[in-house]
C-alpha cells in the first residue's frame, strides 16, 4: 500500500479554505478573468489559453458549515455589490436596534471582582427605586467605536453558501468542500502549492484498503485563507515564525445557538444585544434577531480568563437563562449550535503576508479589529486586496514572487483603512491582561482616544493564564474536597467542570428538550457532526508525559463537543473525532508548552474531515 | 468481454437529514420550513446507484456514464461541488423542484424525455440506474415510470449487486423479504436498475475527477432547462415528519448485550 503513487495537479492559484477572505479574493479575481469577449483577461501559464485557474479547497463537508453569525458594518461587502441588495442573502437583515447590556449577577456565584459586586449593589438599590429590568441596565450610551447601528446582521454559513453559488456559477472558478488542505509544500524556502490529506489510512495515519495518498496541488501562487486554526497557516507559522513583536496570544472561543424565538417574543428583527457582567465577568455575549423567528446567540470565553474551568457549554445554557435573555429565550428552540476559535491578537497576531509563492488572507493573516469586534468585513477587504495584486501582477506577467506581492498586496493593505483602523486597535485590549474592569476601561481609552492614549502591557502565553486547580478552589474549599471531586471525575471519565461549577453555587441546569439541552443533544440537535471514515485523528497530544503530569486539563474543560475527554489510565486525554466541531479551542487551551516552543501547547491540531454540519450558523 | 453500457442514472437532491427538518404547507404545496436555506446531498439511495454505476463502468471498458437530474439549479450547482469529486459522469440538468410532493408522472415524464435527447445514447446498451427508494418525500415509483415511458420491461427493483456474466448478460441480486435475495439473469440491456444500498464503500473525493467533471458540468449547469413539474390538483389532507423520540445518554464500557437489551426495551416502552 505504501507504493501507492502520489498524484499531482497543476494548477495557477490555489486557495485553502473558503470563508469571507477567500470569498472576497475569488469574487474580485473572478471578475477580472475573462475579456468582455469571453477571451481570457488573465492568462494561465498551466493552461495556455484559458483564463488563469483557481482552485480553492475547503474542510468542511460543504461550505458554510460550522461557522458563526455576525454584525458587520459591512462596507467591503457593500464595495463588492454597489448593484446587489444584500438583503436577498437568507437571514441578512439590516441592524435596527442596538443595545449593550450590563447583565448583573442572579446567581451568586458569578466571580466579581469587589468592584462589580459594588456595582451590583449600587445598581440594585437604584433598582429598588426606578424598577430597572431584570437584573440588567441598559448602558446609556453606546460608543461609536462599538456600534454598528449601519451594518448588517449575516448568517455566515448562509452567507458563504451564497457567495460560493454566485462564484460556481460563473464557471470560471471552483470550489471543492470535503477536501482538507495538510500543509503548504515547500520547496527552499518556496511555497509550491499544497497537499492534500490523505484518505483511506485510519487514526493514526496509517494507510489501509483504497488509500489514497493526498494530492500535491502545486500552484504559482498559495492564497491562505483557512483561519486562525487553518493547518496550512500554522505550519506557515512553524516554518517562518511571527515577525518580530508579533504573538498570537489572544484568543476567545465563540460558542453561539441559531434559536427559534418563542412566539410573542418581542425583539425585532434587527435587534442587536451586546451583554457583559454575566455569567462571569470575563464572559461577553451578543444576541441578533434575524427575520422569520429566528435569533443567533451566544458568548465568548477569552484567553484571559484566569480560569481552569473554561466550559462554554455550561457558561452559555446560565447566560442564556439570565433573566433578562429568558424573558426573550424562554420556550425557544434551539435549531443549530457551534463553536469557533476566533484569533484575538489582531494587528499584532499578524504573521508574514507574503512570502515566494504564498499570501496570507483574513482571520488568520491578522486583519481582525479588536477594538470595534469585527472581523468579517475586514476578512473580505483582504482578499479584495490579494485579488487586484494578483490582477496587477498578472496583466504585468510577473511571478508572485515575495517582493512582487509586497509592492502590490501588503502595500494595498498598508495603505488602507483597515490597517489605519487595526493600527488604532493594535493595544485595545491590552487591560485585559490586568483584569476585566482594567481592559474595559483600556478599550474605551483607545476607542475614545483613536489610539493615541492607552493601557498597554506585556502579554501572556496562553498556557501561563490557566491557574491550577487548587488556585481557583481556595477560597471556597480545600485540597481534599478537590481531590475528591477529581477522584470522582476520573473515576467516571467525566469532565470536571460541573462539579466545581456545581460546587461554587451555580445552579443546576434544568433541561426543557428544546433549548436547555444535553451537550451531546446540542451536538446531535445543532447540526450534527460527521466524521467520514478513512481519515486520521487531526488532534493529537504530542507529549504524553506533559498529559500525565497535568492537573487542570482545560483541553478537557474546554472542548466544545466533549470530543476530549478522561483517557484511561495514565492520563493522556482521548480524542473522538466524531465529536469533534473544529473549533480549534483545544490549541491555546493546554496549560503545557511544548518543549521545544514554549509559544505552542501539547497539542497537535491538524487538518481534519467532517466537523459540523450546520449552515444556519 | 461486456460490450460498454451506457447508464443513466437519475437521481435528485434531498435536504441534508442531518438538518433540522419541518414540515410547513406553502403556496406551492408541502415544503419544508426554510428549506432554501437548508444545505442539499444528492439522495442517499441515488448515490449508491451512482457509485455502482461508475464502478461498472470502471470494469466495462468503454462505458459511459450520466447523471440526470431535476432540482432547482442553484442548489444543484452547491451539490456538485461534492458529487462531482467523486466519480466520472457527465450531467444533465433540469431546473425545477426537486420537492418530493410534486407528481411522480410529472417527473417521469420529465427525465424520460431528457434522457431520450442525450446525444449519442444508445438504448440498446441503456441501463437506467436509480434509487430503489428516495429520501425526497416521493412515493417511490419515479424511476418505475421513467422506465416505462421509456419502453424497457426488464425492470429490478431492489438491486443489491450487479455482476456482468462472460456474454454480458446482468446477473442481478435483488433483495427481497428475510434477508433473502432473488437472482435474475437479464439477457441483455436495456433494463432498469433500482439500487437498495449495493454494497460498495462511498468513494474518495479525488481533485481530478472534480476537475475532469467540472469540465462538463459548468455548461451543462448554465444552460439547464426550466421544467415545470408540480402537484396541481393534487390535495394533501396533513402532511408530517416521523416521530422522532431522543433519550442521549453517554456511555462507557457497556456490553453491547446490554445496550440493545435496554433498545429492545425502549422501542417496546
Amino acid at each position: 500500500m505504501g507504493s501507492v503513487e502520489r498524484q499531482s495537479m497543476d494548477v495557477d492559484i490555489v486557495c485553502a479554505g473558503f470563508g469571507p477572505a477567500t470569498g472576497g479574493f475569488m469574487t474580485t479575481l473572478s471578475r477580472a478573468l475573462l475579456k468582455p469577449d469571453g477571451q481570457p483577461a488573465l492568462e494561465s501559464r498551466v493552461m495556455p489559453g484559458m483564463p488563469l485557474q483557481v482552485v480553492c479547497y475547503e474542510r468542511a463537508d460543504d461550505i458554510g458549515f460550522g461557522v458563526s453569525g455576525v454584525v458587520t458594518r459591512a462596507r467591503a461587502l457593500r464595495a463588492s455589490f454597489p448593484d446587489v441588495d444584500l438583503m436577498q442573502i437568507p437571514m441578512a437583515h439590516p441592524v435596527r436596534h442596538e443595545q449593550v447590556l450590563y447583565l448583573m449577577d442572579p446567581v451568586g456565584a458569578s466571580r466579581r471582582p469587589a468592584a462589580l459586586r459594588a456595582l451590583d449593589a449600587i445598581v440594585r438599590l437604584g433598582r429598588a427605586l426606578h424598577q430597572s429590568d431584570h437584573e440588567a441596565v441598559v448602558l446609556p450610551h453606546i460608543p461609536e467605536f462599538i456600534s454598528k447601528e449601519d451594518g448588517l446582521l449575516l448568517s455566515i454559513g448562509q452567507f458563504n453558501q451564497w457567495v460560493g453559488n454566485q462564484l460556481q456559477s460563473t464557471g470560471l472558478v471552483q470550489i471543492w468542500p470535503g477536501m482538507p488542505v495538510k500543509e503548504p509544500l515547500f520547496e527552499n524556502n518556496r511555497v509550491a502549492g499544497v497537499r492534500l490529506v490523505d484518505q483511506g489510512v485510519d487514526k493514526h495515519g496509517h494507510p489501509e484498503a483504497n488509500y489514497m495518498p493526498g494530492m500535491d496541488i502545486r500552484a504559482g501562487l498559495t492564497v491562505v485563507g483557512d483561519g486562525p486554526v487553518g493547518p496550512v497557516g500554522r505550519k506557515l507559522d512553524e516554518h517562518l515564525g511571527m515577525p518580530l513583536g508579533h504573538h498570537q496570544r489572544d484568543w476567545a472561543v465563540g460558542m453561539k445557538a441559531v434559536i427559534e424565538l418563542p412566539e410573542g417574543c418581542p425583539l425585532e428583527p434587527g435587534t442587536v444585544l451586546h451583554t457583559l457582567g454575566f455569567p462571569e465577568p470575563e464572559i461577553f455575549g451578543f444576541l441578533y434577531v434575524y427575520p422569520g423567528g429566528l435569533a443567533s446567540a451566544g458568548i465568548f470565553v477569552p484567553s484571559w480568563f484566569d480560569s481552569p474551568v473554561r466550559t462554554s457549554y455550561r457558561y452559555l445554557q446560565h447566560w442564556m437563562q439570565h433573566p433578562r435573555l429568558w424573558s426573550y429565550l424562554k420556550g425557544g428552540t434551539l435549531r443549530s449550535w457551534g463553536a469557533k476559535s476566533i484569533q484575538e491578537a489582531g494587528r499584532r497576531g499578524e504573521p508574514w503576508l507574503v512570502g515566494d509563492g504564498f499570501a496570507r488572507i483574513g482571520e488568520g493573516s491578522g486583519s481582525t479589529n479588536v477594538l470595534t469586534n469585527s472581523g468579517v468585513d475586514e476578512a473580505w477587504f483582504t482578499g479584495v486586496l490579494l485579488a487586484e495584486a494578483v490582477i496587477e501582477l498578472s496583466r504585468e506577467g510577473l511571478p508572485y514572487t515575495r517582493d512582487h506581492l509586497e509592492r502590490t498586496y501588503v502595500a494595498r493593505r498598508r495603505a488602507s483603512w483597515l490597517q489605519k483602523e487595526i493600527e488604532i486597535a493594535e493595544k485595545a485590549r491590552d487591560g485585559f491582561q490586568r483584569g476585566v474592569l482594567t481592559g474595559l476601561f483600556g478599550m474605551g481609552l483607545t476607542g475614545l482616544t483613536g489610539g493615541r492614549l492607552n493601557l498597554s502591557t506585556a502579554s501572556k502565553r496562553p498556557a501561563e493564564r490557566i491557574p491550577s486547580l487548587e488556585t481557583y478552589c481556595h477560597q471556597l474549599f480545600g485540597p481534599a474536597e478537590l481531590a475528591k471531586l477529581r477522584a470522582d471525575a476520573a473515576q467516571g471519565q467525566r469532565p470536571l467542570h460541573d462539579a466545581l461549577m456545581d460546587r461554587c453555587g451555580w445552579p443546576p441546569i434544568v433541561p426543557d428538550g428544546k433549548l436547555l439541552i444535553s451537550h451531546q443533544d446540542a451536538l446531535l440537535l445543532g447540526g450534527k457532526v460527521q466524521a467520514p471514515a478513512g481519515y486520521a485523528d487531526h488532534v493529537e497530544f504530542l507529549y504524553p508525559n506533559l498529559c500525565e503530569q497535568c492537573d487542570a486539563k482545560v483541553c478537557i474543560e474546554v472542548c466544545s463537543g466533549q470530543a476530549i475527554t478522561p483517557g484511561g489510565t495514565g492520563g493522556v486525554p482521548a480524542f473522538d473525532r466524531e465529536k469533534c466541531v473544529h473549533c480549534g479551542a483545544c490549541i491555546w487551551n493546554c496549560s503545557s508548552s511544548r518543549p521545544e516552543d514554549p509559544e505552542r501547547g501539547n497539542i497537535e491540531f491538524r487538518a481534519g474531515a467532517g466537523g459540523l454540519h450546520s449552515s444556519e450558523n | 468481454m461486456a460490450d460498454p453500457f451506457h447508464i443513466v442514472v437519475c437521481g435528485s437532491l434531498v435536504p441534508d437529514p442531518l438538518q433540522t427538518l419541518e414540515p410547513v404547507a406553502g403556496a406551492q404545496g408541502p415544503g419544508l420550513k426554510n428549506e432554501t436555506m437548508l444545505p442539499a446531498v444528492l439522495d442517499p439511495w441515488a448515490g449508491h446507484a451512482l457509485f455502482e454505476a461508475a464502478n461498472l463502468a470502471k470494469q466495462v471498458a468503454g462505458s459511459q456514464v450520466w447523471l440526470v437530474t431535476l432540482g432547482p439549479k442553484a442548489k444543484l450547482q452547491q451539490l456538485m461541488m461534492t458529487i462531482a469529486q467523486k466519480v466520472p459522469f457527465q450531467l444533465v440538468v433540469l431546473d425545477g423542484t426537486a420537492s418530493g410532493f410534486a407528481d411522480a408522472h410529472e417527473v417521469a415524464t420529465a427525465l424520460a424525455t431528457a434522457i431520450q435527447g442525450i446525444p449519442g445514447l444508445d438504448r440498446n446498451r441503456l441501463l437506467l440506474f436509480g434509487g430503489c427508494a428516495s429520501a425526497s418525500r416521493d412515493s417511490g415509483v419515479t424511476l418505475q415510470l421513467v422506465g416505462e415511458q421509456l419502453g424497457i420491461r426488464d425492470q429490478f427493483l431492489g438491486v443489491d449487486e450487479l455482476g456482468i456474466e462472460p456474454d454480458g448478460a446482468l446477473h442481478i441480486l435483488e433483495r427481497v423479504e428475510g434477508g433473502q435475495y432473488q437472482v435474475s439473469r437479464c439477457v441483455a440491456p436495456p433494463a432498469v436498475l433500482a439500487w437498495a444500498t449495493g454494497s460498495l464503500p462511498e468513494p474518495h473525493n479525488n481533485p481530478q475527477v472534480g476537475m475532469m467533471n467540472m469540465r462538463t458540468i459548468m455548461p451543462q449547469l448554465q444552460k439547464a432547462k426550466p421544467v415545470t413539474v408540480g402537484c396541481a390538483g393534487i390535495q394533501y389532507d396533513t402532511v408530517k415528519l416521523p416521530s422522532q423520540r431522543r433519550d442521549t445518554r453517554v456511555v462507557r464500557d457497556v456490553p453491547a448485550a446490554d445496550i440493545a437489551r435496554e433498545i429492545v426495551d425502549w422501542l417496546k416502552a
